[in-house]
């Protein structure tokens, strides 16, 4: 296999990987302990909260047997990945990035990063994160802020978004072929934007929730990094499914996404909302937004002009509807019965030196303003509110994709900027997600495709948005913006070069 | 019957509402797989989903859902064919979630009625609110240890139905009337055991007075979890007399949330919250409205029992019941059962005789339940087969049945044993008749001479003579025969 000699086994992606182990290039245990070593030498970058290396050495032998019996699994088994420290994770300590969960180890593994370790997927560790997977540089992370493994143009460290940046910088860093993300308002798309790789937010109800740390339970959905779209694909069609545990993951039969990818774009409707243009939008994000539409046109793809009004009603919106959520499904953490404890005199000094010392300031912040939107009084002028306008979203989306296949859009307004920016500015922050919450709101599928680098040398991502359930679409659409925009840059720091 | 309450300012009338929480009848909890069993070791019925773990998501057992409908149905309710469920947020130590997931603006069912009896033999409708699913809490324990409380997540997710009545009970009587009326159809359908002792229905009871004549409600207070009926009436009457006492001294009833003391007769304000609480209601986004077909409906209204008003009902058009026979034979679904049991082969007028005269006078003595009876309905039905064809009479049927509340023994064996059968051999009987004549020549005289009355005093004789076994008819025609043939 080419791959391998050429490349070393740490810059191989999944379907590469997947042909070498079955083409006998390499062992799954030769793969694992280039990604152990591969995290080893990257740990300045702090992707990991967690390394798990002797799991990783046991299921990778496991895969090794099988497959010398002839039992392979299928298309990941053996296949090093990593896993955001939002998945419950059996016997592994489990953090959401938070100190309110320390030492909690879950004796469950979520169904998602089942589904992985069912297909023989070896996990290497588990990602350091936004704290309970709020905010999008991963600054708010207990364990230290992660850092990008692209670096300024004067050196200084950056930021590889969030919330997932860990899994994002892993994956960027050559450390693992994929990784497992969730993406709440963009906590997928946005770090693959600001990281150089692919990131893919399928649709609301495509993959089980069970077993992951819920942020905002109506908007959370797990999804994959890879280093391209067809290792995406891969990832995704073993990460999905439907699953009684989580009664609003969808019934629908999972695809196989890797052969969707056929078939080019010849024909497809590609819509380019009006609304996404933004101003003070620096100007090559617009340049390269254009120069993503010529790509597809050139490929046959038709090219349409689509409105979608309530687009600037989106950010808002999430952010009254993530927080109400949130305020709720963290009051599990009360020191009760699982993870930190600060004692009190009563019950209720308990609760408040638990919660005061467990959450980190953004955290607090969401906890506060979803309380405050549920509180008797506010709750129609808020919630009711945003729910509605949430409807709107969704009727815009419909409306355009009876006209349209897919929707492209940057994923992000900015590339990645320095560690400890915008800290001071929590709006500055959530503009971060400004196109990519939409998608969120709407439930529909995204992924973000590394197309090009800013004056900095940094990368900039363009966004397809699909049809509910379409992700085939939107896979074989990525796919041919992926070829167009060849995007061969590599970061600064790989964890195979040490 | 109305209960009025005479006070220094004239006459008060009460106004009640009920909201009654019954717990579902179900093996597994309303979100979780977990057992429901009363009584199991502390936090041994509690599952991932019940302790709140991180991550876990609740799935609606379906089981739980077809009882609440089936209950409205019982209710003669509207059944909402979507309804949601939100949550209600709140901390406590024994509510791992930090919410109860409960239904609020949509519940499951809407506006019912249920008829109650009155001791008068008068009826009374009551209207029903609505009827939401909700899951309990868990227990905290404050006296297990001097320092710490100890939480019991047993409860924790069980699946509860919140049956909430209109404000159209006005008297005590009428609302311990309503609970046993509840309690019964609900035993009858077979969605709840209706154990008030073991916490499986008890009740918010909210209470307001107002002169007798005016039409708008004054403030009312809630006297939370009640848990017999008994002390809901109790509470009434007491909370009644309290309020009327504030209105009267010039005084301002507040809304509040009150709890009864049984011991020392009164209700008392639960402790002052500096701020009221703030539930935070908004639909629970990891569940998904609660969608029912007609088909599902139908269904269920396939297979109801046949309630307690339809019983009675035929019990007074079919069998000739009185509607007092019918309606306490009716009360609960055992009785009715046993009695239909027991009548199926006999006279109804009859076998409601025994059952509600003897059994229940017995049962009630005993302080025991039907289902507790020594006496099988199987056996009743028996003692009353052994009266029918004449093998013992009514009298000794009263002494057999003694026997078989101490024994639980089959009258047929009893009568066997203790050779209670009847003499209908006319050649015994005669036998003893003329023995008796002759022993008594003078009271034979007087009957003779026309004294009708002296024959009852041969018949008593005569069956003393034969320890009652005699058939009275027989003797007694001897006699005439005899005497004055």
């Amino acid at each position: 296999m080419a791959g391998a000699s050429e490349k070393g086994l740490n810059a191989l992606g999944v379907a590469d990987i997947r042909d070498g182990l079955a083409a006998g290039d390499f062992t799954a245990l030769e793969v694992t302990e280039a990604s152990l070593a591969a995290a080893e030498a990257a740990s300045d970058l702090n992707a990991f909260i967690t390394l798990t290396p002797e799991i990783a050495r046991e299921r990778a032998k496991a895969s090794d047997d099988r497959r010398a019996k002839g039992a392979a699994l299928g298309p990941l088994d053996g296949m090093p990945v990593a896993v955001k420290d939002l998945f419950c994770t059996e016997g592994v300590l489990t953090t959401a990035a938070s100190h309110i969960l320390d030492g909690f180890v879950p004796a469950y593994e979520s169904t998602v990063s089942g589904n992985l370790r069912d297909a023989g997927a070896v996990m290497i560790g588990k990602t350091n994160l936004d704290e309970f997977a709020m905010g999008s540089s991963n600054m708010t992370s207990y364990y230290a802020p992660v850092k990008n493994p692209w670096v300024g143009p004067n050196g200084e460290d950056l930021v590889p978004g969030g919330s997932s940046g860990g899994s994002a910088t892993a994956v960027a860093a050559q450390i693992c072929p994929a990784a497992l993300g969730t993406d709440t308002g963009g906590s997928i798309r946005q770090p693959a934007s600001l990281c150089g790789i692919v990131g893919m937010k399928p649709t609301y109800g495509r993959c089980s929730r069970w077993g992951i740390v819920a942020f905002a339970s109506s908007l959370d959905q797990a999804g994959p990094f890879a280093r391209s779209v067809k290792d995406a694909a891969l990832m995704l069609g073993v990460m999905a499914g439907n699953d009684p545990k989580d009664t609003t993951s969808a019934p629908n039969a999972v695809p196989d996404f890797e052969a969707a990818l056929a078939g080019g774009v010849k024909g497809l409707r590609v819509g380019i909302p009006a609304e996404y243009t933004m101003d003070g939008m620096p100007a090559e994000i617009q340049a390269l937004w254009d120069q993503g539409a010529e790509w597809l046109k050139a490929q046959g793809a038709e090219i349409k002009q689509v409105s979608l009004p309530h687009t600037k009603y989106a950010l808002p919106a999430y952010y009254i509807v993530a927080p109400a959520e949130a305020s709720s499904n963290l009051a599990r953490y009360d020191g009760v019965r699982y993870g930190l404890r600060v004692e009190g005199d009563t019950l209720d000094e308990m609760y408040a030196n638990t919660r005061g010392e467990g959450f980190g300031a953004e955290v607090r912040r969401r906890v506060m303003i979803g309380t405050y939107v549920l509180s008797a009084g506010y709750y129609d002028a808020y919630y009711v509110k945003a729910q509605k306008v949430r409807t709107r979203i969704l009727e815009d989306f419909t409306k355009a994709f009876q006209d349209v296949d897919v929707l492209l859009t940057p994923t992000a307004p900015n590339a990645a900027f320095p560690v400890g920016a915008k800290m001071d500015d929590p709006i500055a922050m959530y503009l971060n997600d400004v196109f990519t919450v939409p998608a969120n709101l709407a439930g529909l599928p995204g992924i973000s495709v590394p197309a090009g680098l800013d004056k900095d040398g940094l990368p900039l991502g363009l966004q397809l948005v699909g049809k509910p359930f379409d992700e085939a679409t939107l896979f074989r659409c990525a796919q041919a913006l992926e070829e167009a925009a060849d995007f061969t840059a590599l970061p600064k720091y790989l964890g195979g070069q040490g | 019957m109305s209960y009025i309450v005479q006070g220094d300012t004239g006459d008060w009338e009460v106004v009640i509402g009920l909201e009654v929480h019954a717990q579902v009848a179900s093996k597994a909890k309303l979100f979780s797989g977990s057992p429901t069993a009363f009584g199991a070791e502390p936090n041994s019925q509690v599952s991932l989903v019940d302790a709140a773990m991180p991550g876990m998501l609740p799935v609606i057992n379906a089981y739980c859902v077809e009882q609440a409908v089936k209950t409205g149905l019982g209710l003669n309710a509207q059944i909402n064919k979507i309804s949601v469920f939100e949550r209600k947020n709140y901390f406590y130590a024994d509510l791992p979630q930090g919410y109860q997931i409960s239904q609020y603006l949509h519940p499951v069912v809407g506006e019912g009625i249920v008829t109650v009896d009155l001791a008068d033999g008068t009826t009374r409708d009551i209207g029903i609110e609505r009827l939401h699913m909700e899951q309990d809490a868990g227990k905290s324990m404050h006296d297990q240890d001097p320092k710490r409380s100890m939480i019991d997540l047993n409860r924790a997710g069980v699946c509860l139905m919140e049956i909430v009545t209109k404000p159209d009970i006005r008297s005590p009587e009428e609302a311990g009337a309503f609970v046993r009326k509840l309690r019964s159809i609900l035993r009858y359908l077979g969605t709840c055991d209706g154990n008030m002792e073991q916490g499986s229905m008890r009740a918010d009871v909210n209470v307001s007075v107002r002169k007798v004549g005016e039409t708008e409600y004054r403030t009312r207070a809630e006297i939370k979890n009640v848990n017999s009926v008994r002390f809901i009436m109790q509470a009434i009457e007491i909370e009644a007399e309290r309020q009327i006492e504030v209105h009267e001294s010039g005084g301002e009833v507040v809304q509040e949330t009150r709890l009864m003391d049984p011991n020392k007769g009164e209700t008392r304000s639960m402790r002052a919250k500096e701020f009221a609480h703030d539930y935070r209601y908004f639909p629970d986004p990891d569940l998904l409205p609660l969608e029912l077909t007609d088909d599902f409906i139908e269904g269920i209204r396939a297979t109801l029992p046949e309630l307690p008003d339809a019983k009675k009902q035929r019990f007074m058009d079919d069998m000739g019941l009185s509607a007092k026979d019918a309606t306490t034979l009716v009360a609960d679904r055992e009785s009715a059962e046993y009695f239909e049991a027991v009548a199926a082969k006999h006279d109804a007028k009859k076998a409601a005789n025994w059952v509600t005269n003897d059994l229940f006078g017995a049962l009630n003595k005993a302080g025991l339940t039907i289902a507790e009876s020594p006496i099988s309905a199987d056996h009743m039905a028996k003692l009353l087969t052994l009266m029918d064809d004449g093998t013992i009479s009514g009298k000794i049927a009263k002494d057999v049945f003694e026997i078989m509340w101490e024994t639980s023994d089959d009258p047929e064996k009893i009568v066997e044993d203790k050779g209670l059968k009847q003499i209908t051999d006319t050649g015994a009987i005669e036998a003893a008749v003329d023995e008796i004549i002759a022993a008594n020549p003078g009271q034979a005289d007087e009957v003779r001479g026309g004294n009708d009355k002296a024959i009852g005093w041969f018949v008593g004789q005569v069956m003393k003579a034969t320890q009652g076994k005699a058939n009275p008819q027989q003797v007694n025609q001897l006699l005439r025969d005899k005497l004055k043939g």
